[in-house]
């Protein structure tokens, strides 16, 4: 299996990606140059967190014009699994291929911290391998991550199982308290519909070495393996 | 030549004194142009020659076995083996961020950052140690507030995790808060590139942002005291670009792995004027530019507002001749342009022209290295319970040591609230941060590098030799505590106005101590910063020497 | 061909009314702080001026109008209006 991480010029999170594929999970992996159209066979694409081109305007906005995005939404909407990490998450609701938009955090200010996260579903690709109602620690670092949906696609959401994890605290509660940044139902990551595109605040690959605090992203990646 | 009056009027206005002035005319045997002027008054302003200082800072030690690169160059280096290097250097930011914190801040990430990569090296951790007046006035409150998020935005969006920060509150901030940035990269130790100018013909090329007016007259704001009219130079203060620096850096560092860059300078204070003169001065060559040929962002710009323009995010590299092509390709991917804008010569001197005409030929040496090194006079003082003989408050009123916010714990609570608002995680390399010694892993050579933050204001206050002593003793303490060993340190000394004898004695105090610890403990200084002039309406600051001493844990 | 008109648009972008405004509320919490009570609301928005190239205001208008829902406001949460100067 191949895994593609796409390369916008301020991606900031794709050697950490790099990294976690291909030194701890031990998989193959390409970069995915933003100029290019060409997606190197590979068959699951990680979005990564960063700026993607400065996101003066909008996180995201310019992102999903890209030549590369063009064939992500294609390849996306074939079924193919598509992880969008922080910034990677913004970029797939800009191109909707996600419900909802990332607001700024309702602090207003950027956030960096380990944060727990239970586990909603046991149905989508990129949740195979967890359990309904886990618990995983994760660290998010973002200014943008409140996540907004009206409340007739919350409902939605929720009918068709495509809530991926909320934010909760250690115990596995999800309280107002355990919410970072003002996110709708303390939302933390959805799916599609087909539930093949994940996106999420909270960062995997910042999570799959017990030296840097957690190992708890690799149940994540693991489950498209 | 245009010009050839003499303008003793603008030098003064621009910082020179008029023994300064004969002096100029004595290097260039004739009056300076008024661009002369202007370019002697930045590269002589205190922040770009040391005028003051560098006969005291001699004193520091500065070489060792593992010691690559001492001071003089954009960041120190040294070695922390398996053919890999560590390049680090602190710098302050205190002028701009008190005019303009959010910009002030940011930039002055943006600057330790360009003279980090600048060397070969890609950034892998920022610290940074700031200083506030009263905790509970809303200005402090206000300044943290545009401070921290202007550190925070310009870092996240570079993806350089800042792992640690150094906070505290004196009144005698209260008008002049302290922003020093620290950075570290990482580096082969045989991919090291320094700024030089070398190779007649090779061409001198311009990257990233455009020209614009920002920041002109930085490097002479920087070397003033502040007064009330401080406000009116707020135009002068650049503003940053983070996504554009993301860039550069991207592109700098591809562009280092080819074999036809000679050299690379980031333009930082005083720049094109420094960058220019300075590139020229340590390959001992000269440069030819085409100031016609710079782009520039703002309309009807003078050849002078070009010279000096402080815009951020440029570079200037020396590129082999006839690569000219690959070059702009390179940085292309990037979306920058990259564009000739002279070539090296063999005569000493910088060379301008303008609109097709040379408007000044001006020889290196004297700009670079020719400011009067002053040995100012020095006084000691009897440190006094309450005021300093310049009239700050020394020793925080009782009211402040009581105030909630300046209690231990909630000093530690501030810090807490403003290390999270930096991504602390990014590059997944960070074992240790929210700690007093914050810990990076080199995936590189397996080793872990541990940085130490030492200060102690009121001991140099009191005993400014001590003081000096005290900060690199304790920052080898700590280091030790975690297991490392001390390789070097990176200073930002921060002081009053070096024209009064007391603060001149103090600062020449603090360093001898320095000096005497780094000795005796083997730690060489390898680069750093003074900052002087951090008074108000003639109140100066508590004396600041601040240090991040770098340790290595073997793998 | 003919050349167009030189025209300046602007696109004012704000928060649509039901979504909240954290930046909104620091102004008016900043503003009562500093003693105007009177701030009952404060919405935070964005201007973006264009300058651009067209036959006249129709085309002009439609144009940015297109622009606005391309790229320069996201309408999942954002109103945009259009002002040709």
């Amino acid at each position: 299996m191949k895994w593609g991480v796409v390369v916008f010029p301020a991606s900031n999170c794709d050697y950490d990606a790099y990294f976690a594929l291909k030194n701890i999970l031990k998989c193959e992996v390409e970069f995915l140059w933003h100029k290019e159209r060409n997606l190197k066979n590979v068959d699951v694409v990680v979005l990564p967190g960063g700026f993607s081109y400065g996101d003066y305007l909008r996180c995201g906005a310019m992102a999903r014009f890209s030549p590369v995005m063009e064939e992500v939404i294609s390849f996306a909407n074939k079924g193919h699994p598509v992880m969008g990490i922080c910034n990677g998450f913004q970029v797939l609701t800009e191109a909707g291929l996600l419900e909802g938009t990332l607001m700024k955090n309702k602090t207003l200010k950027f956030m960096c911290k380990q944060v727990w996260v239970k586990s909603q579903t046991t149905q989508g690709v990129w949740s195979h391998n967890t359990e309904k109602n886990k618990v995983l620690k994760m660290p998010i670092a973002h200014g943008e991550g409140n996540y907004f949906v009206t409340q007739e696609k919350l409902k939605e959401l929720e009918d068709n199982d495509q809530i991926a994890f909320r934010y909760c605290d250690e115990k596995g509660e999800v309280l107002e308290t355990s919410n970072p940044n003002g996110s709708v139902s303390n939302i933390a990551g959805v799916y599609n519909k087909n539930k093949n595109i994940l996106g999420l605040m909270p960062h995997p690959e910042r999570a799959c070495e017990s030296i840097l605090g957690s190992e708890d992203g690799r149940v994540l990646l693991e489950s498209v393996l | 030549m245009k010009n050839l009056g003499g303008n003793l009027a603008l030098a003064k206005k621009l910082g020179l004194t008029e023994y300064e002035y004969d002096l100029i005319k004595d290097y260039l045997k004739r009056d300076p142009t008024d661009l002369e002027t202007s370019l002697f008054s930045a590269m002589w302003s205190e922040h770009c020659s040391y005028k003051s200082s560098k006969n005291i800072l001699k004193n520091f030690p500065t070489t060792g076995p593992n010691v690559i690169q001492g001071p003089g160059e954009n960041a120190g280096i040294v070695d922390i083996g398996g053919g890999w290097a560590a390049c680090f250097k602190m710098e302050s930011h205190n002028h701009p961020s008190y005019l303009e914190p959010y910009q002030g801040a940011a930039t002055g990430v943006g600057g330790i950052l360009r003279d980090v990569f600048t060397m070969g090296a890609r950034p892998v951790a920022s610290l940074n140690m700031l200083r506030f007046g009263n905790p509970e006035s809303a200005k402090t409150k206000y300044l943290i507030s545009r401070v921290v998020k202007g550190i925070g935005d310009y870092g996240n969006c570079m993806g350089v995790p800042t792992v640690g920060t150094d906070v505290f509150f004196d009144p005698s901030y209260e008008h002049n808060p302290l922003v020093n940035a620290f950075n570290i990269g990482i580096v082969k130790k045989d991919k090291i590139f320094l700024g030089n100018a070398s190779g007649i013909g090779n061409s001198i090329m311009y990257v990233g942002a455009k020209t614009g007016r920002d920041g002109i007259g930085g490097a002479i704001m920087a070397s003033a005291e502040f007064d009330d009219e401080a406000y009116e130079k707020k135009p002068t203060v650049q503003v940053g670009d983070p996504f554009m620096e993301k860039l550069l850096l991207e592109a700098c560092l591809e562009a280092m792995q080819t074999d036809y860059i000679v050299g690379i300078q980031d333009m930082g204070a005083a720049g094109l004027t420094c960058s220019t003169f300075e590139m020229a001065d340590r390959a001992q060559s000269g440069v030819k530019i085409n100031l016609s040929k710079v782009p520039l962002r703002a309309k009807n710009m003078t050849p002078v507002e070009v010279m000096m323009s402080e815009s951020q995010e440029r570079m200037l590299l020396c590129v082999k001749k006839g690569f000219e092509e690959e070059t702009k390709k390179l940085f292309s991917k990037w979306d920058l342009d990259a564009v000739v804008i002279g070539e090296v010569i063999d005569s000493p001197y910088v060379k301008i022209e303008w609109k097709g005409e040379e408007i000044g030929e001006i020889p290196v040496e004297p700009l670079v290295s020719g400011a009067p090194l002053y040995e100012r006079p020095r006084k000691s003082y009897t440190p006094s319970s309450s005021v300093i003989a310049s009239g700050s408050e020394a020793i925080p009123s009782p009211k402040v040591m009581r105030s909630p916010r300046f209690s231990t714990e909630n000093l530690a609570m501030t810090k807490a609230s403003i290390m999270e608002q930096y991504d602390s995680m990014v590059g997944t390399n960070t074992l240790v941060c929210y700690h007093d010694v914050p810990l990076i892993r080199v995936r590189e050579n397996g080793s872990i590098l541990a940085l130490a933050m030492g200060s102690a204001e009121y001991l140099t206050y009191l005993n400014p030799f001590e003081g000096g002593k005290y900060i690199v003793l304790k920052a080898v303490e700590k280091l030790a505590s975690v297991g490392a060993i001390p390789l070097a340190l990176t200073d930002c000394l921060n002081f009053g106005s070096p024209e009064n004898p007391e603060i001149m004695w103090q600062f020449e105090q603090t360093v001898l101590g320095m000096s005497e610890a780094c000795r005796k403990m083997n730690v060489p200084v390898v680069s750093g910063n003074v900052s002087f002039y951090n008074e108000t309406n003639g109140k100066s600051i508590l004396p600041t020497p601040l240090i991040v001493m770098v340790g290595l844990i073997h793998g | 061909m003919t050349k167009g008109l030189i025209m300046k648009a602007r696109v004012f972008i704000t928060l649509k009314e039901e979504v909240l405004d954290p930046q909104g509320n620091a102004v008016v919490g900043g503003l009562k702080t500093l003693g105007y009570h009177n701030v009952k609301d404060a919405r935070v928005g964005k201007m973006i001026e264009l300058e651009l190239e067209s036959q006249d205001r129709e085309t002009s208008t439609s144009l940015v109008q297109e622009m606005c829902q391309k790229l320069l406001a996201n309408t999942v949460i954002e109103d945009y209006r259009i002002e040709i100067v």
